[in-house]
């Protein structure tokens, strides 16, 4: 294999048979054909091959400094090798021949010595799939320059100020993901994300605001918005006063709504609490499916195709994702399951949902604040932690930005608090809803401002 | 590298008799391939050695930087393996076996830091990859305020190091790891009510080689072993489980599984799961508490070594894990009072078997024992080459020259290096006391077993955590199990409330594979050595609730 040194780094592939973008993501033709490459070289009765191809820029500033930053280009190739209900799986980064042909061989070797999986499908024929259009340029393409430039929206008024310190985080991902099988399945989709997440904290320590912005389309994200969010909070937020845990009215901005929210995610599968041990099971046997479970203006549900999400249109099995409603108007509508559990409850497989959406309301945060005789407006959550799988009661704290509401009004900033308390208590307890959001914190999520009533505030941390 | 040399001759790198040798395949493919006899014995270890192709990769990615303008850089060539085996019950639900490599290229110029990282393992990709991380930090000049100046690090020259195992788990084949599993499954399911096992075994792989412009050549191979198994019982509409984390990771290999005993275990994990149904829920109010190792350790990790990391102490990390309360260095180095005089706390990356030891960190430094809370008082931070120099101050004062303690680290060549938790292991008592002397000598308490439910702010005051047992303690014998138990602290609070502590022979680490940290986020394994330990009058809640 011969490669011509003096080329451009960006024209030189992993190797020869390798044909990359421009920014170091394989395009479909490529992943395609090394997709097939892998799995023309199979011995094995089945094979599932799915790959990873991406590239991450990132910048991190704190304390008023520019910190670690950098970029990431890599390209792994997942293998699993199957001998009847025999399966095992290799990953490897290297794409020369020989090391693809090391990865087939090594999973048939391990998969041969395999015990049985008694829940071991064979692998999907060709799918249809409609695909969603996740890629922008202008965040594949990133320069280092513009991305330097994006941080000093946050640093320039924070050195300016005297009173602030401010600490950023922008990343930028631009990835393809590709599957494939020895029946001809082949599914590719790719996509770009641009997030920027901001703290600012007051320099007497008693202050601290976040704010943050996610899309895929780095011409979307409003860094000097940003800023003025995070700054304004910090400085709103500064000397914070005790006030009594308990149970009040809180009202959750989309982020922090999202926090707790998207817990319940892993809990609806449907395998957990057909086996008895899940939030849906049902005492004595059977799910809670088809019961009223939260409040009637509750609707949850997961749709690559959303136009605030532009997730997978597939799975990491292949199989195409469509919209899917979990609750719909309170009512727990159905679980997820994953294809072996469908098949041996004689249902179809849904996948996980790789987003969620809880459906907004019309109530403005203006509103939900001015109806409040006394309440507490939460910013987000942090280090959220189960303490009880089988009611979704999970334990974390308020931080950045946590105020006390009287009389309709913002009275005050008061220390954060630990809570304890569910989803589904939360969900029950609905006031008001506003509209729905991209969140910023990760995990494809759509969420609205929420109100709700006795919420479980346990503890007070001294936390700023 | 050990093995997979054949990365040379893909980038088109002549050199010949260094490239693929015969035992190529045998050597990448772990156990797979072994005979099935794997009785006749494991395999001795290969000698660690940097190899003449990878440092030629190391030196072409370091000039590459300096021609490119970089004042300082550093890189690493990294293989990073992972193998996992799970069952639940007689079922295997997965076997992966992860392999990759790559090349991490670290800059300074003028001050600013640059990175990239490339998994094209020839001189054009190294070399690439060192051009694109002086072209970032020149590009982020215009942002820069202060620049990065570095502690002096002696240049090491050549140098290897092997973390403390025997027997390669990756030589051992996968018929003997899921024997071992089902074997305890079967065990587990013994007991009345147990219905589900889940296990697992989960092996790591590091080939680390590192080359500094100071002069340093470091090659490590670095392996970890963790087993986890839980047992879950239901009755009655309740469920209850122990685990999964019975048995605690090590810096160790296959003869550490083996040691765990997880065959003649299981049951008594299953018959302590069963026992869980029938537990009396916990009357919320004040206890002496009596913490395990394999539960104190977390609380230890989260209330004591995160808020002695000095980049969170600065600010560095406000916008993700948060800030200290043991900050800022200047108000409280020398002076804030953590706990009673008989608390020592110290870093290290040194003790064997753990999980953050290892010989030379990611900056090229041997690491150093250090007192982080020395006779109750805060004495010291965790530090990088970056972030000694923060504290000139301090070292001056103790007449001690600023040097990292050696906690840089990178979870893999793909991603930046920064301050990581060494090893913070709590000191045992002077007097050789026991779990059970100092179950008798309790009143009223409970002892708590093994990590669960944990949270705590992001300036590490409040935390709150549960465990996976506890027991009442009553007139100082063990009376039952209890249910729903959580306790709520303030750290400094919490600490001072210290008042016995378990001897040597009672010390024990507990630790994990997956202490977060970053943006973006990176995972590090880290171990807490401690003995067992009562705290007086704590608040203990009851987190039970129903639907």
């Amino acid at each position: 294999m011969s490669r011509d040194l003096g080329a451009p780094r960006r024209l030189v592939g992993a190797n020869a048979h390798c044909v990359l973008a421009a920014n170091g993501v394989l395009t479909r033709e490529a992943a395609q054909v090394l997709v097939e490459r892998v799995v023309k070289m199979s011995k094995a009765d089945a094979i599932n091959v799915s790959v990873q191809s991406g590239r991450e820029t990132n910048l991190r500033f704190a304390d008023n400094q520019m910190s670690t930053s950098g970029v990431t280009s890599n390209t792994t190739l997942r293998v699993e090798s199957v001998f009847g209900q025999r399966v095992a799986s290799v990953v490897t980064n290297d794409q020369s021949d020989e090391g693809l042909r090391r990865a087939v061989q090594q999973s048939e070797a391990i998969a041969k010595l395999a015990p049985e999986d008694p829940e071991y499908l064979p692998g999907l024929g060709p799918q249809e799939y409609e695909p969603v259009s996740a890629w922008f340029d202008s965040t594949a393409d990133l320069s280092a320059e513009a991305r330097a430039k994006a941080a000093l929206t946050a640093l320039a008024p924070a050195r300016a100020a005297k009173d602030l310190t401010v600490a950023g985080f922008i990343v930028c991902g631009a990835g393809a993901s590709a599957i494939g099988n020895e029946k001809g399945m082949f599914a590719y989709h790719r996509s770009t994300n641009a997030n920027y997440t901001l703290t600012a904290r007051t320099n007497d320590g008693t202050g601290s605001g976040w704010a943050a912005a996610d899309d895929n389309d780095w011409n979307a994200v409003n860094f000097g918005s940003v800023a003025e969010q995070a700054i304004d909070k910090a400085r709103r937020s500064r000397n914070p006063v005790a006030i009594e845990p308990g149970r009040y009215t809180v009202i959750f901005e989309p982020e922090a709504t999202g926090n707790l929210v998207s817990v319940m995610r892993g809990a609806l599968q449907a395998r957990s609490a057909d086996e008895g041990r899940s939030a849906f099971s049902k005492q004595g046997g059977g799910t809670k499916v088809g019961e009223k479970i939260l409040d009637e203006r509750i609707t949850l549900s997961s749709d690559p195709r959303d136009p605030l999400v532009l997730a997978s249109p597939f799975d990491g099995d292949g199989m195409p994702q469509g919209k899917e409603v979990w609750v719909e108007n309170g009512v727990l509508k159905q679980l997820s399951y994953n294809r072996f559990w469908a098949q041996k409850q004689g249902t179809q497989p849904t996948g996980g949902g790789n987003s969620m959406r809880l459906a907004g309301g019309s109530d403005s945060l203006a509103s939900m604040i001015a109806d409040t005789e006394r309440g507490v407006l939460v910013t987000r959550l942090w280090y959220l932690r189960a303490v009880n799988g089988r009611t979704l009661v999970y334990t974390g704290l308020t931080r950045d930005g946590t105020f006390l509401i009287e009389g309709g009004k913002i009275a005050r900033s008061i220390k954060n608090f630990r809570f304890n308390d569910s989803p589904l208590f939360m969900l029950n307890n609905l006031e008001a809803i506003g509209p729905a959001i991209r969140t910023a914190g990760g995990g494809s999520l759509v969420m609205p401002t929420v109100k709700v009533r006795d919420f479980n505030f346990t503890s007070l941390s001294d936390a700023v | 590298m050990t093995s997979r040399r054949d990365f040379l001759k893909a980038g088109g790198v002549s050199l010949g008799a260094l490239a693929v040798g015969p035992d190529l395949l045998r050597a990448s493919s772990g156990g797979a391939l072994l005979p099935a006899s794997a009785a006749t014995g494991y395999r001795p270890l290969p000698p660690v050695y940097t190899d003449p192709a990878t440092r030629e990769l190391l030196m072409e990615a370091l000039d590459a930087a300096k021609r490119a303008g970089a004042s300082w850089a550093d890189v690493r060539i990294g293989r990073n393996r992972n193998n996992s085996v799970n069952t639940r019950e007689q079922q295997v639900t997965n076997v992966v076996e992860s392999d990759t490599m790559g090349c991490g290229v670290r800059v300074l110029v003028n001050g600013c830091w640059g990175f990239a990282a490339t998994q094209e393992l020839s001189k054009p990709g190294v070399g690439g990859a060192a051009q694109e991380a002086v072209a970032i930090a020149k590009a982020n000049a215009v942002a820069m305020d202060r620049r990065v100046t570095l502690a002096p690090a002696p240049a090491l020259g050549d140098v290897t190091w092997r973390s403390s195992y025997t027997v390669d788990p990756f030589t051992v084949s996968l018929e003997e790891k899921v024997g071992l599993l089902f074997k305890a499954n079967a065990e587990a399911v013994k007991a009345k009510n147990v219905r589900f096992v889940n296990s697992g075994l989960t092996f790591v792989k590091e080939e680390r080689n590192y080359a500094n412009t100071d002069g340093s050549v470091i090659t490590q191979d670095y392996v970890r072993s963790w087993v986890t198994l839980s047992c879950t019982a239901v009755a009655n509409g309740e469920s209850a489980t122990r685990g999964p984390e019975v048995v605690q990771p090590a810096g160790r290999g296959w003869e550490y599984v083996l040691e765990a005993d997880i065959v003649g275990n299981a049951s008594k994990w299953g018959e302590e799961a069963a026992e869980k149904l029938t537990a009396k829920s916990v009357d919320v109010g004040r206890y002496d508490l009596l913490l395990h190792p394999s539960q104190l350790f977390l609380t230890i990790h989260e209330s004591l070594a995160h808020p002695t990391e000095l980049d969170r102490a600065m600010g560095y990390e406000a916008n993700y894990a948060g800030t200290s309360f043991m900050a800022p260095p200047e108000d409280v180095l020398g002076k804030l009072r953590l706990g009673p005089p008989m608390m020592n706390l110290v870093g290290n990356r040194s003790e064997v078997g753990a999980l953050a030891t290892i010989g030379y960190d990611d900056d090229g430094v041997k690491p150093d024992d250090f007192h982080i809370v020395k006779d109750g008082i805060l004495n010291d931070y965790q530090t990088t080459r970056e972030q000694a120099p923060w504290l000139d101050w301090w070292y001056a004062k103790n007449g001690e020259q600023p040097r990292s303690h050696g906690c840089c680290s990178a979870q893999s060549w793909a991603d930046v290096q920064f301050q990581r938790m060494p090893n913070v292991s709590l000191q045992p008592g002077e007097q050789d006391l026991s779990w059970d002397d100092m179950v008798a000598a309790t009143d009223r308490g409970i002892a708590m077993i093994g990590r669960s439910s944990y949270s705590i702010d992001q300036q590490r005051y409040n935390a709150q955590f549960g465990a996976q047992l506890c027991y009442e303690i009553k007139g100082g014998k063990i009376v039952g199990q209890l249910k729903d138990v959580a306790y709520q602290m303030r750290t400094p609070d919490f600490w001072n409330a210290m008042d016995m502590l378990g001897g040597k022979s009672s010390y024990e680490f507990g630790g994990t594979f997956n202490d977060g940290k970053g943006q973006p986020g990176q995972a590090n394994a880290v171990s807490h050595g401690c003995p067992p330990t009562r705290f007086k009058n704590i608040n203990v809640i009851n987190t039970g609730r129903t639907l």
